[in-house]
């Protein structure tokens, strides 16, 4: 328990020191957010229609952009060979590792999100249904996008294969949880969508290591 | 039941009239099943386009069939370590997309007459795209590690990752939004298809099969000459 501690602080450590990590998952989605209205033209009318949507969509793509270093840079360096090697469970480790990149770019989505709804014009009494689904459907990214990253290490082109193979897992939470504010906004039930999307998301935070261990395991082998 | 077949020796001796005979059996099938349909009265609603649903319906059922081929040779090959089955998982990922695509691309050309639109994002129709997004990731994963028993096994995790998925996905994609018609031939209370289109559209589903199950065979075949070969080819290198 002591080294998957260990383990999650040297994963935030190195997701800040890079560059300032989680920044760039927030700038990525500021970018897409100002592209959006350039795009399809900046009539509020049109705009408020999409923004709970389009700011789901940002968020799912805003996650893909650091998955590609989740295991490739241990890979790479040889440390995923100690992690295999070392007394906790590979499995563990790879649930603690996508529970860093949770916590580093799912956490300021969520903060970011809200508010690039609101500018978009969505109404504010959305904002903490957004920012309540962004991080419960991070889970789900984090963990389902862990899979695709641990499948293609070793590859070449790891971050475009990532996004082909990880993007149609995606479909789900991006459903449940667009529906659940759709739902919101509209005035229906909103509750159903939001308890499938953490449904998904908690099922693929139990079942994803066990795939993304397996998947370290061949590489390494 | 099929595990005489794990021989590739007497997997090879199998396919090798196996794999004609499949082929042609789903040519005579194809040939009376589209004689049927055509001699068959257009349908009182759609008319003619009638006859689209015969390469239409069995190639989108296909496209399920094979993923479930995919995914069982994926299991064998990853648990059991079967190398034959891996060959056949890997051969059936081009069939599935083809079909697939057939499926979508069929789908469209009827849904312009029918329903006035070419693309409706649909529950049915979004779900088959997912699907079609599935075969297109797994074979470039496939293509993308150059280790082919690494590849095999990479690709054998997606597809069962894909198993749990699937089902999910076609879940939240028909609760998302449905126009497509339910089955029509498994509808509760008896088929709604006209009693003579049904002939043709089984023997249709049964040409489709055999036809899937020649090119597999076919397939495999080729993938275990190209070992063959790649391993002579080192032999003669050392």
């Amino acid at each position: 328990m002591n080294g998957l501690m260990v383990l999650m602080r040297r994963e935030l450590a190195l997701s800040w020191g890079r560059g300032g990590g989680p920044m760039l998952a927030v700038a990525f989605y500021a970018a897409m957010a100002t592209l959006l209205p350039l795009a399809t033209g900046p009539a509020p009318s049109q705009l408020a229609v999409v923004a709970p949507g389009s700011a789901w969509l940002a968020l799912a793509l805003a996650s893909l952009l650091s998955l590609e270093r989740l295991f490739e840079r241990d890979y790479e360096d040889g440390a995923l060979d100690l992690l295999a090697l070392g007394p906790a469970p590979l499995e563990l480790v790879a649930a603690a590792k996508c529970l860093a990149q949770w916590i580093t770019t799912a956490a300021p989505l969520a903060i970011a999100a809200p508010i690039a709804a609101v500018a978009l014009g969505a109404s504010t009494s959305l904002m903490p249904l957004i920012a309540l689904t962004a991080l419960i459907g991070g889970i789900g990214f984090c963990f389902c996008g862990g899979i695709g990253a641990a499948l293609s290490l070793g590859s070449r082109r790891g971050g475009l294969l990532i996004a082909v193979v990880v993007l149609p897992l995606f479909a789900p939470p991006v459903i449940f949880g667009a529906g659940a504010i759709e739902a919101y906004a509209g005035g229906l039930d909103w509750r159903t969508p939001l308890l499938f999307l953490t449904a998904y998301s908690l099922a693929t935070a139990g079942l994803g290591p066990f795939a993304m261990a397996a998947a370290c395991r061949n590489a390494l082998s | 039941m099929f595990t005489f077949l794990y021989n590739p020796d007497r997997f090879m001796a199998f396919s090798r009239w196996a794999a004609p005979l499949f082929g042609a059996i789903a040519a005579v099938l194809a040939a009376i099943g589209l004689w049927l349909d055509f001699a068959a009265p257009p349908d009182y609603q759609q008319g003619y386009t009638i006859h689209v649903m015969f390469i239409h319906v069995p190639a989108s059922m296909l496209s399920l069939f094979v993923y479930a081929c995919l995914a069982v040779a994926s299991f064998l090959g990853l648990v059991f370590r079967q190398p034959l089955a891996d060959a056949a998982a890997r051969a059936a990922a081009p069939l599935g997309a083809g079909l697939t695509l057939l499926a979508l691309v069929t789908g469209s050309l009827w849904g312009k007459p029918m329903w006035g639109t070419w693309w409706v994002w649909d529950a049915r129709l979004t779900s088959e795209l997912v699907l079609l997004l599935f075969y297109l990731g797994y074979m470039a994963l496939r293509a993308a590690i150059d280790d082919e028993a690494r590849a095999a096994r990479a690709c054998a995790i997606l597809a069962l990752v894909g198993v749990v998925n699937l089902p999910i996905v076609v879940f939240s994609v028909d609760w998302w939004n449905t126009l497509h018609q339910g089955s029509t031939l498994f509808a509760p209370g008896g088929s709604g298809l006209a009693p003579v289109y049904v002939p043709p559209f089984l023997i249709m589903i049964v040409a489709y099969l055999g036809a899937f199950g020649s090119l597999w065979l076919v397939r495999i075949r080729a993938e275990v000459w190209r070992r063959r070969a790649n391993v002579l080819a080192i032999r003669a290198a050392r």
